[in-house]
Parts: C-alpha cells; sequence; structure tokens
C-alpha cells in the first residue's frame, strides 16, 4: 500500500529547487548542474479512478483559477477541453471492450506529462519562458512568455492553452511550488482512492509494477505502465488497464515523439536559414569588391542626348 | 497602343543630362510603405526566428508586443505589395530578351552591359524580383493568417499550423534573400536610387541600362508632341 500524502509542514522551508537546479531553459544554451536531483513523478492509475474530479477541483482551488460556467454537452467531461483555467481535466470514454463485449468507463486524467524531452521548450522562442528542472518537472515562466503559442505546436500531447486574457501560455505545474516544499501535488492529495500517487520516479515506477501484476493476475492481460521512450519517458506516468491501445483513453497518442516538423523546424531550418541569408549578404560584398560600382559613363549621357534630340546616338 | 513596359509617369525630357521619369510621386510612396513593413517584418520575425537575434524584440517593445504587431504590419505590406502588383505587373511580364539576359549572367554580373538585348523597364534580374516577392508575399500571407492564434487558432489543427510555420520561416528566409539582392542591386548600378527617391533617373542610366525602354519613351514622345494631349491607350 502507499504511504498517505504528507501533512505541509508548520514552519516555512527552504525550497527544494530553484534556478540553480535547471536542466533546460528555453531559446538559451545553459549548463546544467554536475548533479541532478532525484527525479520525482506522478502516477495515475486509471484502474483506480472513480472519476470524482476531486484532483480537478482541487488544481483549481490550489491555483487560484476561476473557470467559466459551461455548458452540458453531454459527457461528464465538463469542459470539455482543457483551458487556460483547467491545467488538468477528467476525460471520460464509453469503450465496449471487443473481447469481453462489456462497456468499460475509462475515465484517464489529462493534463502535462512533463516530458523528459520536452517539445513545448524546444519550440518556445522566449528565453526562459520554459524551463525544466533536474528533477523532470517542466514549467511555464509567465514574466518571460510572449504568448506565440509555438509551445502548442511543439507538445505531442496537445497540453498548453493561450489565455485569451494576458496572452501568456498555461498548463500543470506538477505543482512545482508544493513540490519544492516537500508537498504531493494538490491533486495527488486531494485523491480518495489514491489513484493518483507522487514520489521519485523509481519508487512509481515500482509501484506500477506492483498494480500492473495485480491488473494482470484479474484478467487485464494487456495492462502496463505508459512512460513513452518517444519523448524519453515521462514524469507523469499512467498505469493502464489495456496499455497495448493508449489511444482508446480519449485518444492518447500511441507512440507521442515531437513532431518531425518541429524538429526540422527548430533545426535545420535555422541554420540553414542564417547560412543562406549570411551567403546571400557576403556575396553581395564580395561582388561589389570585385566587380566594382556599375556606373553611368559621359559617353552614356551623350547617347542619351543625341537619342531625345532625333539625332543617331 | 502603348509598349507593355511603358507605365503612366513615365517620360522623358531633353537637356543635359537628359532626365528620365521613372516613378510617380504614388508609387513612390507606395513602394516605400512595402519596403519599411518587409523590413519590419523581417526584424520582427527574425527576432522570433532565432534565439540570437531575440533582443531585437526591443525594438518593438518587447517580446508580447513583437508577437502582436508582426502579423499586423504583414497585414499592412499585403495591401501595399498588392496595389504595387497592380501598378508593376504589366512591365514584368517576361520577354524574349529576358533569357538573352538570364543565358549572359555572367557579363551582367561583370557590367558588360553592351553585350546584352536592349532591355525594356525592368531587366530580367528584376522582374524575378518582382515575381519573387509577389509569390513569396502570398504563401507568406497565407501561412502568417495560419499562425496568427490570436484571431485564427480554431481554423486550422495543430498539425497544420506546425506545416504552416516551418513554411512560413522558409518563404522568410526566401524573401529576405531577394530583399538583398534587390537592394544591393540599387547600391551596385549607380543612379537606380534617385529612381526611388526623386522619381528621377538620368537619360544615360536608362540608354545604359533600359535602352529599349528609353527608346519607346523617345518615340511616344516625338508621336504626342504637336498633337492635343491626350490620355495614353
Ligand atoms: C504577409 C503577412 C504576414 C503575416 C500575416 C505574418 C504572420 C506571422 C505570425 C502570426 C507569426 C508567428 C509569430 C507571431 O504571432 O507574431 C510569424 C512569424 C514569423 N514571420 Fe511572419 N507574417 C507575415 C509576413 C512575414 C514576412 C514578409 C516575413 C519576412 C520578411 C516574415 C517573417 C517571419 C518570421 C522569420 C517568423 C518567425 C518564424 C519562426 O519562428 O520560425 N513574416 N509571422
Ligand atoms: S506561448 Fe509562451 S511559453 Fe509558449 S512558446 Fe510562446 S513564449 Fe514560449
Ligand atoms: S506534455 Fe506537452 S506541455 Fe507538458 S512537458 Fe510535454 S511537451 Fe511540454
Amino acid at each position: 500500500m502507499l504511504k498517505p500524502a504528507p501533512n505541509p509542514p508548520v514552519a516555512p522551508v527552504p525550497a527544494k529547487f530553484g534556478d540553480q537546479d535547471l536542466l533546460r531553459k528555453s531559446a538559451s544554451t545553459i549548463k546544467p548542474p554536475a548533479e541532478r536531483q532525484t527525479e520525482v513523478a506522478k502516477l495515475i492509475d486509471v484502474s483506480k479512478c472513480i472519476g470524482c474530479k476531486a484532483c480537478q477541483a482541487a488544481c483549481l482551488e490550489w491555483n487560484n483559477l476561476h473557470e467559466e460556467i459551461g455548458t452540458f454537452n453531454g459527457s461528464y467531461t465538463n469542459p470539455p477541453d482543457l483551458t487556460p483555467a483547467s491545467f488538468t481535466l477528467m476525460r471520460f470514454t464509453e469503450w465496449v471492450n471487443p473481447e469481453t463485449d462489456n462497456l468499460e468507463w475509462l475515465i484517464r486524467k489529462d493534463g502535462c506529462m512533463h516530458c523528459e524531452d520536452p517539445g513545448c521548450l524546444k519550440a518556445c522562442p522566449a528565453p526562459g519562458a520554459i524551463v525544466q528542472y533536474t528533477n523532470g518537472i517542466v514549467d511555464f515562466v509567465h514574466d518571460n512568455c510572449i504568448g506565440c503559442g509555438y509551445c502548442v505546436r511543439g507538445c505531442p500531447f496537445n497540453i498548453p492553452r493561450i489565455s485569451k486574457v494576458d496572452n501568456k501560455a498555461y498548463k500543470c505545474t506538477l505543482c512545482s511550488d508544493r513540490v519544492a516544499v516537500g508537498q504531493w501535488p494538490a491533486c495527488a492529495k486531494a485523491c480518495p482512492t489514491q489513484a493518483i500517487a507522487f514520489g521519485t520516479k523509481e519508487d512509481m515506477k515500482k509501484h506500477a509494477a506492483e498494480r500492473v501484476t495485480d491488473l494482470k493476475s484479474r484478467g487485464y492481460k494487456n495492462a502496463g505502465l505508459y512512460d513513452p521512450p518517444g519523448v524519453s519517458g515521462t514524469h507523469v506516468m499512467y498505469v493502464l488497464q489495456h496499455a497495448d491501445k493508449p489511444s482508446i483513453y480519449a485518444g492518447l497518442p500511441d507512440n507521442p515523439r515531437i513532431s518531425p516538423i518541429v524538429e526540422a523546424w527548430k533545426g535545420v531550418t535555422k541554420y540553414v536559414g542564417m547560412g543562406v541569408m549570411g551567403f546571400a549578404a557576403v556575396a553581395g560584398v564580395f561582388h561589389y569588391l570585385i566587380a566594382g560600382a556599375n556606373k553611368v559613363t559621359p559617353e552614356d549621357e551623350a547617347s542619351a542626348e543625341k537619342l531625345t534630340r532625333g539625332e543617331k546616338p | 497602343m502603348t509598349a507593355y513596359d511603358l507605365e503612366p509617369g513615365d517620360g522623358v525630357h531633353p537637356g543635359k543630362p537628359v532626365t528620365v521619369d521613372r516613378y510617380t510621386v504614388g508609387a513612390r510612396i507606395n513602394h516605400w510603405i512595402t519596403a519599411i513593413s518587409l523590413v519590419l517584418l523581417a526584424i520582427s520575425g527574425l527576432a522570433l526566428f532565432t534565439p540570437s537575434l531575440y533582443f531585437l524584440t526591443a525594438l518593438f517593445g518587447g517580446g508580447q508586443w513583437t508577437r502582436a504587431i508582426h502579423p499586423w504590419i504583414g497585414v499592412v505590406l499585403f495591401v501595399s505589395f498588392s496595389i504595387l502588383f497592380i501598378r508593376f505587373w504589366r512591365a514584368n511580364l517576361w520577354k524574349g530578351e529576358d533569357n538573352i539576359w538570364l543565358t549572359r549572367v555572367r557579363d551582367v554580373l561583370l557590367g558588360h552591359e553592351e553585350r546584352l538585348p536592349e532591355l525594356g523597364k525592368y531587366n530580367a534580374g528584376q522582374k524575378f524580383v518582382f515575381w519573387g516577392m509577389s509569390l513569396l508575399i502570398l504563401v507568406l500571407i497565407a501561412t502568417g493568417l495560419v499562425a496568427w492564434d490570436q484571431y485564427f487558432f480554431r481554423f486550422t489543427s495543430i498539425e497544420t499550423k506546425r506545416i504552416a510555420i516551418i513554411v512560413h520561416s522558409l518563404a522568410a528566409v526566401g524573401i529576405i534573400c531577394v530583399w538583398i539582392i534587390h537592394v544591393y542591386a540599387a547600391i551596385w548600378v549607380k543612379g537606380t536610387m534617385g529612381a526611388m527617391t526623386k522619381g528621377r533617373v538620368t537619360g544615360g542610366w536608362a540608354w545604359r541600362h533600359h535602352r529599349k525602354w528609353l527608346r519607346e519613351l523617345v518615340a511616344s514622345r516625338r508621336s504626342n508632341a504637336g498633337t492635343p494631349r491626350t490620355p495614353a491607350e
């Protein structure tokens, strides 16, 4: 069994990580610290979720977010999509298992996966608007964000949302502020079934392995851990009853990776582009030095004068 | 009937030296609005293109302003260039002598204009700049609108937006290169700048670089002389 979530410290404690612990920083080259902090992870066990949305409410509350009153659209998924104010969203899928003909209610807590290789950070043009700490948390620094939406293009999970209010990008922070003082993320703390657990990535993988064994013993032969290698693993992982088909869980990508178009845009396009433009400019300078200015001669002027006078130039 | 490359306002004035009207005030204002927008777009775009040029956002009041203002300048460029296109497209139609010019591009670069055919108002290089800009601006406005999340986010998928932004940045590289060629040519060929600042060039300049055009101007002046002025038809 898991230990219960720790309670907050009564006395102020220093933050466990900060700017000195950056692994990556958008649009910047940095030297990461020699020693990496222990990687953390959140484990979401879909098989244990009862769909109560305590996590969704806790997220709004902790982050002081105010979702607009929406309209009912025939599903428990509410709001219908992630928004700048909903960093996490319970997505409900009614799935008929073709093998058993049973209706299964798949409830997946959607939100940022805190990729080890984050596409959002790779795409971001603003220095320091997205940072990744050595413990694996990917965080948006709103003071530096310019609202371009490149992170939306970079993310393989369709997570970031741009606010219409302040034109800045928002997503789950993995409660970096809580984790920094030894707390679990608000969603994990609020979950009544411990379907959301938090700890070191290693511990979470161990716990997931136990859960997978248990699920298999109950007939879920394809149960497994979702820690996709295409993005070098994530710091939010799922235990899925049907890990062979992630996409049945409201479109969870089967093989997520940073889009090759984004890789090309942020890689070869920049180098070739700067090279070609630089070459054009240098070629101009060299041509001028070698060929010299192209000047109109006095003979040219004389010919034009003759022409206008009607003489043969 | 006037030749394809005679534009309204083109004219020749005998004297020492001969002066040739090349661009009207309207055409020049139109050109400079286009030019300034293109430069501002290149600077604001390049600031987002590579982190090494991000500092350029300071010129626009920071990153948020740069992101917000760039597409609006794009709209100005598109409208302004469209008007320019209507003014200039006829004189930029491709002609037989342009092919010869291209095969002798070595002589062009070495400044041996005596070995080139007589040319109309624009040479093949200028026509290349004109059509290149036209095509690239179409690509840039199309992909730019797809990238303009503030107003058009919901109309396209994220995959489409990925393609649009890479095509936009490649087209931007292309148009900046065309721009470099355009500006370089104006610097290299002395006497050209006056066409876009004062609207005039000297007869010698026209004789040297656009002799066919100069002959047409002189001929149309002569056929108009004595007869009452009628709009060119
Ligand atoms: C013609 C209308 C144009 C429109 C509507 C447009 C729109 C956009 C938009 C929406 C973006 C994304 C960033 C932002 O929101 O500001 C962008 C980026 C960019 N634009 Fe444009 N643009 C136009 C023309 C141009 C031109 C003429 C150039 C080059 C001279 C240019 C160069 C760039 C570059 C280099 C980027 C950055 C791409 C990257 O980050 O890789 N744009 N443009
Ligand atoms: S919207 Fe903000 S966080 Fe996202 S890519 Fe642009 S600057 Fe970076
Ligand atoms: S899920 Fe998307 S937003 Fe979250 S770290 Fe990965 S790429 Fe970034």
